[in-house]
């Protein structure tokens, strides 16, 4: 049995809302199945945009007037890019194999080169040479 | 602190129709923000729940900006006291921001009415010869471009729909606030004078440029507006003949302050 909703809010009141019956499934209507963009945000010009999450849009304007608020609406912003979630190729997680042995690949981070050592030896040796 | 504004002069003759022009728009960003409000938690999906509030919270901020002038140019008091005290005969809001929020369709295109007003009005306000009043609008019209873009957006979405329900809806929601919506546009006490100055044009000009704005928003979504010719534009908002949904409004709106006016929030 369905009851009507009271509130302390006047606005939900004058609704007229009903609880769901117990146990009834909660269907939506198909054209409420909207899909979801990828927001990036751009702090200032010059700035990378950042993926900072999703908005669900039936359609790029609408989804772009979303992400104006949802991420655009504290703090400064340059500009927003939406992406159509299904335009994102991702890999799935359990190629995730590909990149085990990466951290051992030592000789390909910087610090794998002896730079400062070298850096290091030059000036001891300007030093060496100014000192009367 | 240098406060240029306080000693900005006004020609005597102009007070009176700046005072009603600046309370029509103070009224009308109030009255409609609060209207907008009432969707908030209640809104068709999350996020337009969100982007609906902060164009309601928006229209509260314009409608303070407005409030203000008139406090510190025009001897009104205190923005609180004026737009929470007064009696319903002394608002000058249009009626169209009046009526209940109704169903979404209703409330999303008289969003879309007047954001596309506003829109027309800051752009020619942010060159008024009342100076405070130019550099208020310079700074609404950032947001109402947003507001503008949101309705547009909506609106034109709900227009191309291939839900014919959508659609009739929409047109339904057109055609009936469509005279209400021109009554915006009543004529303003000294309308002239303020023109002749350059601080703000007669309303009929605002009419005029927000039809062809309007048709061209329309133009491709299937939606269209009645013939402005054979439709009654509503007047009376402006010299305090309202609706009566105003007044529960203003119940509502003031409950609280009216708790504690003095109250420092």
């Amino acid at each position: 049995m369905s009851v009507e909703i009271q509130s302390l809010d006047p606005r939900v009141n004058r609704l007229g809302l009903h609880t769901h019956e117990p146990g009834s499934p909660d269907t939506l209507p198909p054209h409420d199945h909207w899909g979801t963009y990828q927001v990036f945000h751009q702090k200032k010009r010059g700035d990378r945009h950042t993926a900072v999450g999703i908005v669900h849009a039936p359609g790029p304007e609408l989804a772009m007037a979303y992400a104006k608020e949802q991420f655009g609406r504290r703090g400064e912003t340059a500009n927003l890019w939406v992406v159509d979630t299904r335009h994102v190729m991702a890999l799935d997680y359990i190629d995730q194999d590909m990149f085990a042995t990466t951290p051992e690949k030592t000789y390909r981070d910087p610090g794998g080169y002896k730079v400062n050592d070298k850096i290091d030896a030059y000036r001891e040796k300007m030093s060496h040479e100014h000192t009367p | 602190m240098n406060i240029p504004h306080k000693s900005f002069p006004i020609d005597d003759a102009h007070r009176e129709p700046l005072r009603h022009l600046l309370t029509a728009l103070a009224d009308d960003h109030l009255i409609l923000g609060h209207r907008h409000s009432e969707w908030t938690g209640l809104g068709p999906i999350l996020e337009e729940d969100i982007a609906f509030s902060s164009i309601a919270q928006d229209q509260m901020g314009h409608a303070l900006g407005f409030y203000s002038l008139l406090h510190e140019h025009l001897d009104a008091p205190d923005p609180d006291i004026h737009a929470f005290t007064r009696q319903e005969t002394d608002f000058s809001c249009c009626q169209l921001v009046e009526w209940p929020i109704g169903d979404y369709d209703f409330s999303l295109t008289r969003h879309l009415f007047f954001d596309l007003a506003a829109g027309l009005r800051m752009e020619t306000l942010s060159l008024s010869n009342f100076k405070p009043l130019a550099q208020l609008a310079t700074k609404i019209r950032g947001e109402v471009k947003y507001h503008m873009f949101h309705a547009k957006t909506m609106v034109s979405q709900l227009g191309k729909s291939s839900d014919e329900t959508a659609r009739a809806r929409m047109q339904t929601a057109i055609n009936r606030q469509f005279g209400l919506a021109l009554g915006m546009f009543e004529p303003r006490v000294g309308e002239q004078l303020l023109d002749e100055a350059n601080i703000a044009p007669i309303e009929s000009k605002w009419r005029d440029r927000w039809l062809e704005a309007l048709n061209a928003v329309l133009d491709g979504t299937g939606l269209h507006i009645p013939d402005p010719e054979r439709i009654e534009p509503v007047y009376g908002g402006r010299r305090g003949y309202h609706t009566e949904y105003l007044q529960p409004l203003l119940n509502e709106m003031t409950e609280v302050f009216r708790l504690d006016p003095q109250a420092e929030w």
